[in-house]
This record gives structure tokens, sequence and C-alpha cells, in this order.
């Protein structure tokens, strides 16, 4: 059969219009509506209603006077991380990219993707054994004589949030970004090659930024993820300062206190929305200079 | 070249210890029978707490019960939801298709615990807090993403030259979606029942305000033996977690070939 013959074939069967797609559809799309919309619109707007109904702004002026220091340390923790899981996919996929050496090419590729579904609640109990005081890290470091053993302490704070979150997050956005590079023409970076560029500056100013849509994409979803939570920083750093995700879990199950736990919401809500705003807008600049 | 070896060692040892490291201290943790500072090693090994997690009647056998049960009815919502829905989205005339497309990634792109405390309080007025039927609900909205974008993408993948072939025989549309193009989306279909099933059993937050005080799955149990400090039950019970998890990591190429992944949000 040629094409054309198939191509106008499918619209003719097609013509019953959009009713039957739809049809299809409405049970699935009316479950996200019921059990995400619906519910994200409560909080939303609960995060502005005190405990008889009423509209105001108290829910929030007492979450910024506990919180204010959580909401930083929370802004602050995963700002670090995304950094970090930026630079270490980047140096991840570019080796897996331009690496001249197979066998380690080979190794790394095998290596780095073995947290990728771990899951979280399996990796926040990981890290709580291992970067604890009497963990195998200072053992370890202990044992080559690295650490003194009266200086041996716990990375169970903010450190320890860090590392679990950058120990998880990052095999997804490699994976993300060296798959973004496998398909990149290849004509470019042999040019560059040719004409002496070493592969730092070959990844820095060639790679990357052709890759740049992919990685931002992988962050921000890095960025959500981690804005929501909450086993990681519940198991590793309940303490104060520690991670509004835990506050949140905190003023339900300790006070019923919706009103809060609703403010807290939006706020992390509004975070992810200015990243992704501030990506949109960049991505649109980029596009108006091209 | 050997100055280049030392340094890939270095870096690529420094990685395996970062990787692997945790695992073999949570490996360790679920063999020992006792371990305390300082020792640097377990005191004793054995495997009493093993026979404490896998005892008939025990926690940690409900909770396992509860997590498959649970992941089980979340796939079968799912696929029932998806597969209609995946079909629309890959063959029928839809507007706004690239933005139903999203709407499905909304409960994955907007942080969720806020959404979770106020479903919980939702199922409470409804009873549902405290049920399988509520914590599958839960479940089943955040595997939708997996379940949609990825059959759809299957049935994109289908040749439609062979539907076609098909009804020119005289098939009817049911029976050419039955014989035809059912059957060779399956393996799209198979890797993202997969994923859902994965997501299910690991999930944490959800299970966590709507479950209580009755559905416990395994995430729950691990987090309230690790609170109580019982590494070892914990330790168990996160090698429980990571079989699949690490098995699907190491098959997910074989399950969802490169032209179901090239189809993917598209």
């Amino acid at each position: 059969m040629s094409e054309p013959q198939a191509a106008s074939r499918a619209p003719a069967r097609d013509a019953g219009g959009a009713a039957p797609g739809l049809l299809l559809l409405a049970p699935a799309l009316l479950t996200v509506v019921a059990f995400f919309l619906y519910p994200l619109g409560y909080s939303l707007a609960g995060a502005f209603r005190a405990a008889d109904g009423a509209w105001t702004l108290a829910n929030f002026a007492k979450s910024f006077e506990l919180y204010s220091r959580d909401i930083v340390f929370t802004v602050a923790i995963i700002g670090l991380s995304t950094l970090l899981i930026a630079l270490f996919s980047v140096a991840i996929g570019g080796y897996l990219t331009l690496g001249e050496n197979r066998t380690a090419v080979a190794i790394l590729r095998w290596l780095y993707r073995w947290p990728l579904f771990i899951p979280f609640i399996v990796a926040g109990q990981l890290m709580r054994a291992f970067l604890a005081r009497n963990g195998m890290l200072n053992n370890a470091l202990m044992a080559m004589d690295v650490l003194d053993p009266a200086d041996a302490q716990s990375f169970l704070d903010w450190r320890g949030i860090v590392i679990a979150f950058v120990w998880k997050q990052t095999p997804f956005v490699a994976l993300l970004v060296a798959g973004a590079m496998a398909t990149l023409d290849r004509s470019t970076i042999e040019a560059a090659r040719n004409l002496g560029a070493g592969r730092l500056r070959i990844l820095v100013e060639i790679v990357v930024p052709q890759v740049r849509t992919t990685l931002v994409v992988g962050l921000v979803l890095s960025f959500v993820t981690m804005m929501s939570v909450l086993s990681v920083p519940l198991m590793i750093n309940a303490q104060s300062p520690t991670m509004i995700t835990v506050d949140m879990a905190f003023r339900i199950n300790a006070y019923g206190d919706y009103g809060v736990a609703n403010a807290l919401g939006f706020l992390s809500c509004a975070l992810t929305g200015a990243v992704a705003w501030i990506y949109l807008r960049h991505g649109i600049r980029e596009r108006s200079r091209q | 070249m050997k100055i280049g070896w030392v340094v890939r060692g270095i870096l690529l040892g420094a990685l395996a210890v970062a990787v692997f490291g945790p695992l073999v201290n949570m490996l360790l943790w679920a063999v020992a029978e006792r371990w305390y500072f300082p020792a640097k090693l377990p005191i004793e090994y054995g495997f009493t707490y093993w026979e404490r997690v896998f005892r008939p009647r025990g926690n940690a056998m409900e909770s396992l019960f509860n997590s498959v049960v649970i992941a089980g009815g979340t796939v079968a919502l799912c696929l029932a939801l998806a597969l209609p829905a995946g079909y629309a989205l890959a063959r029928l005339r839809l507007p706004l298709r690239s933005l139903i497309l999203l709407a499905f990634l909304l409960p994955q792109a907007v942080p969720n615990l806020a959404v979770y405390i106020n479903v919980a309080r939702i199922f409470y007025s409804l009873g549902l807090n405290g049920t399988i039927v509520g914590v599958v609900l839960i479940h089943t909205v955040h595997g939708l993403l997996f379940a949609v974008w990825i059959t759809t993408a299957a049935f994109a993948a289908v040749d439609r030259e062979l539907e076609h072939a098909a009804r020119n025989m005289g098939a009817g549309p049911l029976r050419t979606f039955f014989t035809v193009t059912l059957p060779l989306a399956a393996p799209g279909i198979l890797a993202s029942a997969i994923f859902v099933f994965l997501e299910s059993l690991d999930e944490f937050t959800g299970t966590y305000f709507v479950g209580v005080p009755d559905v416990t799955t395994l995430p729950l149990l691990l987090y309230n033996a690790s609170a109580g400090g019982n590494y070892q039950i914990a330790s168990i019970t996160a090698l429980i977690l990571l079989v699949p998890s690490i098995g699907f990591m190491l098959f997910v190429e074989r399950f969802l070939r490169a032209d179901v992944l090239a189809k993917m949000g598209g």
C-alpha cells in the first residue's frame, strides 16, 4: 500500500471528530482532576484560610515566624544539591561522550546508574547508616588513618541530606544528559579536537551549550522531586533546622494545623514555580538572541 | 599512559566507593546480630532478624502482602485508565493534545506533599483513610504519568500499515485493536506496568498520610524500624525493596525499546 493512500484514509476514519478520543480519555483525566487538581486547589486555598474558614494571611505570618530559618535552609540545601547534581551529571555525561579510553568509559557506564531506581526511603536509610558517627564512612577513614577517632563526627545534618539527594538524583540527570550528548553531531567536536582544543574546553564550550535544555529539564524535575521528598529529611535530619517538608508533616501530625501546613505547601509550590519561570524566561531570551 | 590509569583508577574507585559503600554497609547491617560503636564491623553475624521478618504472621509479612496487593491494584487501575487514554492520544483526533499529555505530568511536577495532606483530609471524610482502596487511588494518580506516556508512545510506535491491512481484510476496529495493535504494543505496556508497580511499591509520602493508621506497607515498615533504631529490620526491608528496583535498572533497556523511548512525551 502506498503512503498517500494511507494518509488519505486516516482522516476519513477519524471523521467523527474529537468525541471518541475525549470519551476514551475522560476516565484518566477525571482521576487526575479529582485526586490531584481538586486537592491541590483545596491546599492552595487552605493556605489563605483560618480554621473558621475566613480569608486571612495569618497562616503565612505564623509560617515565617516559626519556620523562616527552615525555609532558608530548604532553599539552600536544594540549591546546593541541584548545583552538585549538575556538575556531576555533566562530568559523567562528558566523560561518556568524550572519553578516549573504552575500558574506563565502559566501567563508568556500568557504575553510575546503580542508584537510579533505588527508592528515596531506601536511600535515606542507606545514608543514615553510612554517614553516622559510627558509620562505615568514618570507620573506613579511621582504618586508613586519614581520620582521628576523636575527630569522627556524624554527617547526619544538612550534609547528609545533600549527599543523599545528590547520590539518588545524579544518575537520573546524568542519564538524560548522556543520552542528549550521544545524539550530538560529532563533526563539530572532531573539528574542535583537530584544532587542538582540550577535552574540558570542548565539553564546556561545545557540548554543554547544545544539551542545555535537557540538562535544565532534568534539574527542574530533580528540584521538584527534592522539594516533595519527606522520607530523606525525616530519616537523616528531623531536628531543627530542617526542611519544610518535615515541618508540614509535623504541623499535621502534632497539631492538625492545616493552615500553616498549607501555607508551607504554597511556598514550596511558589519556589518551584519561580524556578520554572526563570528557566522559561531564560529559554525565551536565548531563542530571541538566536 | 600509566599516569592516565592512576587518575582514572582514583576517580572510578572513588565513584565505586560512593555508589557501593552505602549498599555494602546496608548488606552488613542485614546480616549483623550485634554491631555497636566502636566496632568497625559487626560483632556477630546471623539470621535471627531474617526469621523475625519472615515469620508468617509478623508485621513484615503483612506489610509485604499489603505492598504487593496495593501495587497490583495500582497497576490494574492505571492500565484500565491508561490504555484507552494512550490509544486516544496516539491514534485519535484530539484538541490540545500536548496540553493533555502535560496534565498527566502535573502530579509529578508540583511538590505534592501539601496535596497528599489534603487528599488525606478529604479521604477522611469519605471513610477512605486507612483503607487499601484509598492508598491505591493515591498511587494511581502518581503512576498515571508513566502509564499514559509510555502506552501512548507504545501505541504510536505500532505501524499503522498493519492496522490498515487488518481493516482491509474485513476485521472490525475492535478486532483490529485486540489482535493487531494491542499485541504489538504489549512490550511497551508491560514496561509501563513494571514502572507503575515499582513506583507504588516504593511510595512513602502518600501512604504515610492516607494509609494511617491501618495500612502499613514496606516503606512505612522501613521507616518505623529505622526510627525505632532497629537497623537490622530496616536494612532487610530495604533489601526487599532494592531487589526489584535494581533488577529493573539492569533490564530497563530490554523492556523499553529505543523506538518507544524515542516517542516518549511526543
